[in-house]
């Protein structure tokens, strides 16, 4: 088991982690100090860019670039979004950031803030969350307090104000332009781009859209420089990434870790293996969305490019263990059911075509399937991927399309047989509905 | 349905603007700012397609004639690119592409018919079919449903269907609302009713609601009818399926019909609509996409038609006898008009008779009318309800700029950096105006200043609301202009170069400070500040106004100083910037143009002009009266004096619309001879002598001219019913029978004679307008309308600053009559109702009287809200029903004049302005108390 730097947890477990002055006694806005005090807001962002973050809310993006989008001038409005609306089913590493340590976020969102000239800043925090939500508004409180946000902050001429925002409980509201839609009291549904955030976003402003983890990061970058940020772990993941186990896995929770690990020891040296000594039967290793792997899949790094040769993505971090005891139908009809109900609604392809999925699904698990079934739902899948304006129609076809093309064999005998395969049972229940 | 010809709405027709119309007025539609540049040269389907940076891949294809399919996308609003229809092949792109969404790039290379894309739409379409309920059997958008055009035209049939029907088929419809129905069985969420209600009424009703399949759309929390809809239908024509549909089913379908396209006559906005008939059946009204009104409507324009097929409508000719209206023929009745009419003219001269033509007829029955009066008969008598709305902007604007009339375009204020409305609910009587200033404020950050007693619908869009004291409207403008002056604000150039008499202003002004006039006005101080600071200081500034400051006893001098304001700031003569008096009803403006008035001759020529006069004997072969003749309140005094003996009346009802009826009805019924010419049997009908029935807007030919001065066409939609007659062949009728010899073989032919007298209506003839009419002055044939007035110079030369005193209303309120009364219009009703009150949904929205008083009143004088009121002044009494709400101020009550039972006009002040002879209607003492 290599050696493990904590760069996001640092301060977990401490006492009261969420407070300010606990938080800063372990070095809690000393980073953004260094930024304000001796480092200009270019040198900031390029330290950004040199480190190669990559955005840890699912699409990797590199966030240095994403924030250089942004207009260059000093007097325009501009707004930084804090994306917490942390709802990806097997996943819920940035609650324990926001719960545990809210003031790195708060650090990363204001140093980020000063390397970009924004005016405000929003944190969009999920409905659910309601404890998150208040230690947030405390920790928001406090940094006001400390003058680490407000007027001057810190007398370098800095003005920002961050928002709390709390959602409303729809999963599509994590998708960047409903998530602005939602803060400018709209109906959260996304919008067609052009034009993109970086020209028009929230209130038609100039905006950034970022995941808590991600700007958790920022800290750590600018107290240790970029390029030492850069040299840690994966080459396309630099940086340490918080992976959250779940599922039949022995010891579930969040494990920050090297990108570079690979899902086997994560499930096994970490996760301490299968609940139960059964046997591992799949893995979706990102989060719902992504592509779910086999047993015989699991011995690459939990990088881009390991899960690329597998035909998954690393996503958001949530790695959700199956043993052989789950029968792929009902969990897959588990996950249509997810994505039909949180489609917005706007596009056809995403809201008939995630409903017609669920349905051909539910009949093959209902024992009502008939033969060209799969045919059907994987043709259905090839009129959604990439035919809609947010990629919620790609996070629900992406899982559906593997799960039918890996367990070909299971769906088959389910529709010929109107029966679960014989090692499996009725699935108890993994992800909540 | 959708139109994809037109430009939207966001066009100012003719427009000279100073930037490029493309920076101005497109909305975003889905591009980058400064997307917008340079030509670019693409690829579609293998053609070469050159168009500038930031066209859409749809709109280039549509240029280079390449039909992609749309359902969500409508050239009016903004892009919402959920149907996905239209995705394309874009070489290079990792998915498809909606082309309605995505600007072109140099060097696209796009592909919209492969396999690919094929399979696409089919499958986006099948979707939509298994989610639709496709009973287009008796579905009334059949053959005009876009849905099933587009499946017809992919060949869609049952064992093509991909997928299990999976829509609800046996829904709940929601009707509550009078006018329109929502099936969401057949909505395919493509949420054009949404961004039509949002975007171009700027009204926002409609939301979507729910998520995935069960998306639906929804105004108000349970029904529409708990909703502020008010049934202007910009949805039920945005919508591209049945899911939105007119709640009367026309029976008709739309192959069977022909569509006909007219002018609204509801009111001077000029409404271009679309009437579809068949077998003299009206099927359905839709606005016509082109200016002014874009497409859009109001309740009335769209479903308050229905009168035109009414029972009730006048039939045949009726001459009373023994006391009784009795029927007669065409002939009897004519002839009964020339013997009694010469019989007055040889016992009492021509002077006593006496002519009321109308705002509501068209532009050439106006001028034959006038023309029969004035050369048949031979006296300058002849006056119509003008004098009752604008003859004080007609008198004030004449004074300062030299014409009166608005001096912009509706398109144009949409334009506006500042719209300053007062004296006008513009949403209850322009509606299509309101959206265009409301679209200015939600879609391009216009200011808008309201400055109303009345809490107006558009104060709430308003940036300031100023609530002036009924009356004090010369205060608060005075106030305006001291604040401008005292903080420099005002125009020195345009003062300087093309005005006259700006000290005698400055004087008068001087005392006029904030605070004073805080005490005439109960306007705050501080507000009034900003107000004037916004208007002086934005780019451009126009001022809206209407009867709330024409009709005072000192509403020439409210007109005066609304012109003083203009000219101070100098924001007049340019584009979207200057005083915009918004006429009334459908041809008022036409009415006043074509010389239906006691003083001018068409044209605003003056009848004591000796050569202007000389002009007309030669033109019309009869030697004229030099006299000016009465206006309608003097006329009414003229009759009660004896003066008057014989009255001719065409479409109008002075007995429920001229102020102080208890005296209307006696004089008119004192008068020897009463004609009357109408479609209905009127109030005014109901005491003539002879009642003659006309052809209604739709059952006729000829032009009206609204209120930006545009002379846009009427068509023949239906027959007339019975022996109804156009009012042109009544008057030519009459005047014949009189011994003036009047033929025409058509109104162009009227027209032309028009346009042969009249210098400004020179270049007016049919023929040039049937595409979007022309705007006056028009001098001849080749000059291409007017957009806006008084450009480097005003019609009188140098605009003239007429310095105004306060003074207080005619009638303020004592310790007898405590209360304000103020009158004025409803959405749902027009005028004196005779068309307004026979339309069944209209009537379903408001179908009688009523009195709005604040609650405090309300409860401080033991009334209940909806139970009965006596409201009474010193000339009579009126018991209508309480409205009780905020919009009036704690001690004003607003009374719509509309309803014959409970007749505003009773109540209203007869006292005149002494130059335009305008009644005050907005202010009289009023007692409010419970009935005994």
């Amino acid at each position: 088991m290599a050696e493990v730097e904590k760069i996001l947890t640092s301060r977990i477990g401490t006492k009261s982690s969420s407070d300010i002055d606990s938080a800063m006694q372990n070095g809690a806005y000393e980073a953004l100090i260094k930024a304000l005090t001796k480092m200009t807001p270019e040198q900031v962002l390029n330290e950004v860019k040199t480190a190669n973050l990559k955005g840890r809310g699912g699409a990797g993006f590199p966030a240095g670039i994403k924030l250089s989008f942004l207009p260059k001038d000093k007097k325009s409005i501009k707004y930084l979004v804090c994306n917490a609306d942390e709802s990806e089913p097997g996943t819920f590493k940035d609650r324990l950031l926001i719960e545990n340590d809210p003031h790195r976020i708060l650090e990363g969102i204001i140093i980020a803030a000063y390397a970009v000239n924004a005016t405000s800043g929003f944190i969009y925090i999920r409905g659910e969350m309601a404890s998150g939500a208040k230690i947030l508004e405390k920790a928001i409180s406090q940094a006001y307090e400390r003058h680490f946000l407000g007027k001057n902050i810190m007398g370098s001429g800095l003005d920002f104000d961050i928002y709390l925002v709390r959602g409303a409980g729809a999963y599509i509201c994590g998708e960047e332009t409903a998530l602005m839609n939602s803060i400018e009291g709209k109906r959260g549904e996304p919008r067609t781009k052009p034009p993109f955030p970086a020209n028009y976003g929230v209130y038609g402003k100039p905006s950034n859209v970022n995941n808590v983890e991600t700007y958790a990061n920022i800290p750590t970058i600018i107290e240790k420089g970029g390029s030492w940020y850069s040299k840690i772990g994966s080459q396309d993941t630099p940086g340490t990434r918080l992976f959250g186990l779940s599922g039949h896995i022995k010891k579930p929770g969040i494990y920050e870790l090297k990108s570079n690990v690979t899902l086997r020891e994560l499930i096994y040296d970490f996760g301490g293996g299968i609940l139960g000594d059964k046997k591992l039967k799949a893995v979706i290793p990102g989060g719902s969305s992504v592509p779910v792997l086999k047993a015989d899949e699991i011995n690459v790094t939990m990088d881009i490019q390991g899960l690329k040769k597998v035909g998954s993505m690393p996503g958001s971090g949530g790695v959700i263990v199956l043993n052989e005891t789950v029968c792929i139908v009902k969990a897959l009809l588990n996950l249509i059911t997810f994505y039909e109900r949180e489609s917005c609604g706007q596009c056809t392809p995403c809201r008939e075509g995630t409903h017609f999925l669920r349905l051909l699904i539910e009949n093959i698990e209902k024992g009502e399937g008939v033969e060209g079934d799969c045919e059907k739902i994987l043709s259905i899948c090839k009129n959604i991927m990439g035919r809609t304006i947010c990629p919620l129609g790609d996070a629900a076809v992406m899982p559906v399309e593997s799960f039918i093309k890996k367990f070909r064999d299971e769906f088959e005998f389910h529709i010929k047989e109107k029966r679960c395969l014989p090692e499996t049972f009725k699935m108890t229940t993994i992800f909540s509905e | 349905m959708a139109d994809t010809d037109s430009k939207g709405p966001n066009y100012p027709e003719n427009v000279k603007t100073t930037t490029s119309p493309k920076e101005t007025t497109e909305p975003l539609k889905g591009k980058n700012p400064g997307d917008i540049g340079a030509t670019i040269r693409i690829q579609i389907d293998g053609i070469d397609v050159k168009v500038p940076l930031g066209t859409t891949i749809l709109e280039a294809a549509k240029s280079a004639g390449i039909k992609i399919p749309v359902l969500c996308y409508h050239p009016k609003l903004k892009i919402a690119g959920n149907c996905r229809v239209c995705c394309v092949e874009v070489q290079g792109a990792r998915t498809l592409q909606p082309a309605c969404a995505t600007p072109v790039a140099p060097n696209m290379v796009v592909w919209t018919s492969t396999p690919k894309v094929k399979q696409s739409i089919k499958t986006v379409v099948n979707l939509l079919l298994a989610s639709h309920n496709c009973d287009c059997l008796v579905c009334d958008a059949a053959g005009a449903c876009e849905l099933q055009n587009l499946a017809y035209e992919l060949g869609i049939d049952v064992r093509s269907r991909q997928f299990p029907i999976s829509c609800n088929t046996l829904p709940e419809i929601d009707s509550s609302s009078p006018v329109l129905q929502y099936d969401s069985s057949k909505c395919i969420q493509c949420t054009r009713c949404i961004r039509a209600c949002s975007e171009v009424q700027g009204k926002g009703i409609i939301a979507a609601l729910h998520r995935s399949k069960n998306v639906m759309i929804s105004a108000g929390i349970r029904n529409w009818s708990d909703s502020r809809c008010d049934g202007c239908g910009e949805c039920v024509q945005a919508c591209p399926t049945g899911a939105l549909s007119q709640k009367v089913s026309p029976k008709v379908r739309v192959w069977e019909a022909r569509k006909v396209r007219t002018s609204c006559s509801y009111c001077g906005v000029g409404c271009q609509l679309d009437m579809w008939v068949s077998e003299n059946k009206l099927v359905k009204v839709e606005g016509a996409d082109i200016v002014p009104n874009y497409g859009s409507t109001c309740v009335k324009g769209r479903y308050g038609h229905d009168f035109l097929n009414s029972s009730e409508r006048l039939k045949t000719p009726m001459i009373r006898r023994n006391g009784v209206l009795q029927e007669a023929t065409w002939e009897e009745a004519i002839s009964e008009i020339a013997f009694k009419i010469k019989k007055i003219k040889g016992e009492h001269g021509n002077d006593a008779i006496a002519g009321l033509s109308s705002a509501r007829v068209t532009n050439e029955e106006n001028y034959l009318f006038q023309k029969t009066i004035r050369a048949a008969i031979g006296t300058n008598n002849v006056d119509h309800c003008a004098r009752l709305c604008h003859a004080s902007t007609v008198a004030g604007l004449a004074q300062a700029f030299g014409s009166g009339a608005m001096t912009n375009s509706i398109a144009e204020l949409e334009h506006a950096k500042c719209i300053l409305v007062t004296g006008s609910n513009t949403t209850e009587t322009h509606p299509v105006i309101a959206t265009v200033i409301r679209r200015a404020v939600r879609e391009h950050g216009t200011k808008l200043i309201v400055v109303d007693p009345r809490r107006i619908d558009l104060v709430n869009n308003a940036t300031l609301w100023l609530r002036q004291k009924n009356g004090t409207d010369v205060a608060w403008i005075n106030g305006m202009m001291n604040v401008i002056i005292s903080e420099n604000l005002h125009n020195r150039t345009f003062i300087e170069q093309r005005t006259e008499g700006f000290e005698e202003l400055r004087k008068i002004v001087e005392k006029f400070t904030p605070e004073s006039v805080e005490e005439i006005t109960h306007i705050p101080a501080r507000d009034l500040i900003e107000a004037a600071r916004i208007y002086a200081k934005a780019e451009s500034s126009s001022i809206i106004y209407s009867m709330g400051i024409t009709q005072h006893t000192t509403g020439t001098d409210n007109v005066l100083s609304i012109a003083n304001l203009a000219m101070l700031t100098g924001q007049i003569g340019k584009p979207f910037s200057g005083v915009n008096p918004l006429r009334g009803q459908n041809n008022v403006q036409g009415a006043c143009d074509v010389g239906a008035l006691p003083n001018f001759y068409p044209g605003y020529q003056k009848v004591s002009d000796t050569l202007i006069k000389e002009k007309f004997e030669k033109a019309w072969g009869v030697k004229l009266s030099s006299k000016d003749g009465l206006t309608i309140i003097e006329m009414m005094n003229a009759i009660e004096e004896g003066k008057i003996k014989g009255l001719i009346v065409m479409g109008e009802n002075p007995m429920v619309s001229d102020p102080n009826l208890k005296h209307v009805e006696k004089a008119l019924r004192k008068t020897e001879f009463l004609v009357v010419i109408d479609i209905f049997m009127s109030e005014t009908a109901a005491l003539a002598d002879v009642v003659l029935p006309a052809a209604s807007f739709a059952e006729k030919e000829g032009t009206f001219t609204n209120t930006e001065r545009r002379v846009i066409l009427l068509r023949e939609v239906l027959k007339a019913p019975g022996q109804a007659k156009p009012d042109w062949q009544i008057i030519c009728d009459i005047s014949s029978a009189l011994g003036y010899e009047m033929k025409y073989h058509n109104a162009a032919e009227i027209m032309d004679e028009i346009a042969s007298l009249t210098p400004i209506y020179g270049g007016i003839h049919h023929y040039r307008l049937q595409e979007k009419g022309i705007q006056w002055p028009c001098p001849n044939d080749d000059h291409p309308g007017t957009v806006y007035l008084h450009k480097d110079k005003f019609s009188r030369g140098l605009g003239k600053f007429h310095p105004v005193d306060f003074i207080p209303p005619d009638e303020i309120p004592n310790e007898e009559y405590p209360f304000i009364l103020s009158t004025g219009r409803i959405l749902f009703h027009y005028h004196t109702g005779t068309m307004s009150r026979k339309s069944v949904p209209l009537n379903e929205y408001v179908a009688t009287g009523y009195a709005e008083i604040h609650p405090d009143d309300v409860k401080k004088l033991g009334l209940e809200d909806g139970g009965k009121v006596l409201i009474s002044t010193k000339r009579g009494k009126i018991e209508t029903i309480v409205k009780s709400t905020e919009k009036v101020a704690p001690g004003s009550v607003f009374v719509p004049f509309h309803f014959a039972e409970a007749p505003a006009n009773m109540l209203t002040n007869d006292a005149l302005d002494p130059i335009a002879r305008i009644p005050e209607y907005k202010v009289a003492a009023c007692k409010v108390e419970k009935p005994h």
